[in-house]
């Protein structure tokens, strides 16, 4: 068995800071998705009323944000507003901008992707059933449009977190980074560290995001 | 916007963005075979290969590619395994890739009703006959949204490679960034050359989703 080096991770506190790392990348996804996923149901929302103006705007957004890679969104921010407005964001700050915006986009295409999938014949059977307007959404269409945008939307969670491994290209600490400055400190005393270390952090990462598949797909399961 | 800073960088981005097509074609290439076969295997619910394939699945969408690829890059020496940039960049995009083309082929496969199935065998035709002109046909259509959405995806996910050290359009505007701060130049530069990528796949692919969609059965 040759040396894998994680024995590194159990000196001093350096799993601990490890995790840390982790939870860094945690929060920035955790904030930006609490904030968009309000903000993306007001998109969708939008995006299927009938006017055009408010379509239209709503769809160049969602396009515009959706074909470019966040990398080069998290670039555009960070490095873009420093010399555009000589405002100097923070990268911790400027990812979860990014994230919210990118978030926003996601939420807000499933969520038309949800309104439009309920027939028609839902909102004409509850007019002749007597409902009233409101009646209709709360009891009629909300429940079903949540049916289907629950598990997507727990979906893209995990894809946010995934995600956010990419703030390491603008200079936030987190789990990669702390892995790297692991490595490089104890490159004298084990210099096969790279494998353990990155070994744990893929498994980390595996196991923040696996338990919220599963339940997305446990859920899609038993609704559809 | 300094326009002679540009046109005197503009070959540099030329071949940045060359290099990034290259290596996502090639990986996406593979992403597809991979996701082919891991679709088959579980179509045919192939003992032991069904598991493997079933955690595979679960370990590559669960993990992000930036983490796959240092653990490519810089793990994997470590244990003997050297692997040029490109090479890292074209197995990790198909190791991500793979599992996100099987299931897209598995619910085209899945989405082919078992009545299908049984019309035909009951029309006389054999099991290889069943699979080529009624099941693929159907099962292909189906997942081409799907497969449409997923190159464009690991198209996207190509600007990771800068991290491990392959001179891609990120690798490129961040380099010119630190070197001549640059920077609104740098990143206009970078926007257009990621538009003139992903702006045709993506019009080629709402163009074929519409024509497959004549091609769907009953509705």
């Amino acid at each position: 068995m040759p040396d894998l080096g994680i024995e590194v991770l159990f000196k001093g506190t350096n799993m601990l800071r490890l995790l840390q790392g982790l939870w860094v990348a945690m929060r920035i996804s955790l904030i930006s998705i609490a904030v968009s996923i309000p903000l993306g149901i007001i998109v969708g929302a939008l995006m299927t009323v009938k006017n055009m103006a408010v379509k239209a705007v709503s769809k160049v957004y969602l396009e515009v944000i959706r074909i470019m890679p966040q990398l080069v969104l998290l670039f555009l921010v960070y490095f873009g507003t420093t010399r555009a407005m000589g405002i100097n964001l923070s990268g911790e700050l400027a990812s979860i901008i990014v994230f919210v915006l990118w978030g926003t986009a996601e939420m807000g295409d499933l969520v038309r992707g949800a309104l439009i999938s309920i027939p028609k014949h839902q909102y004409e059977s509850s007019q002749a059933l007597g409902l009233t307007k409101s009646q209709t959404y709360l009891y009629i269409i909300i429940p079903q449009t949540l049916r289907r945008l629950l598990p997507l939307s727990i979906n893209l969670i995990t894809r946010m977190i995934k995600t956010t491994s990419l703030v390491l290209m603008i200079g936030v600490v987190e789990m990669l980074k702390v892995a790297q400055q692991i490595i490089e400190a104890n490159r004298m005393s084990s210099p096969n560290a790279a494998f353990g270390v990155f070994l744990v952090v893929f498994v980390l990462y595996f196991l923040a995001c696996w338990p919220i598949s599963m339940l997305a797909r446990y859920l899609e399961k038993k609704w559809s | 916007m300094n326009w002679e800073f540009i046109i005197k960088y503009l070959p540099l981005y030329q071949r940045a963005a060359i290099l990034t097509v290259k290596i996502g074609v090639i990986g996406i290439v593979f992403a597809v075979l991979v996701g082919l076969v891991c679709a088959a295997v579980q179509y045919y619910k192939i003992p032991v290969a069904r598991q493997i394939t079933a955690v595979y699945i679960e370990l590559s969408r669960n993990t992000p590619l930036l983490v796959q690829l240092f653990f490519l890059y810089y793990g994997f020496p470590k244990i003997g395994v050297r692997l040029s940039a490109e090479v890292c960049g074209v197995v990790g995009l198909a190791f991500l890739g793979g599992s996100y083309m099987a299931e897209a082929f598995r619910s085209g496969l899945e989405a082919v009703d078992d009545v299908q199935k049984e019309s035909a065998f009951s029309l006389g035709l054999n099991s290889r006959q069943i699979l080529g002109y009624v099941i693929l046909p159907q099962a292909l259509s189906t997942s081409v949204p799907a497969l449409v959405a997923n190159i464009i995806f690991l198209l996207k996910e190509t600007s990771v490679f800068s991290a491990i050290s392959l001179m891609d359009l990120m690798f490129t505007a961040k380099d010119l960034i630190g070197l001549y701060y640059k920077t609104t130049e740098s990143l206009f530069l970078l926007v257009v050359f990621y538009l003139l990528i992903l702006l045709p796949v993506s019009i080629v692919g709402t163009l074929l989703e519409r024509r497959l969609r004549y091609a769907g059965f009953g509705d």
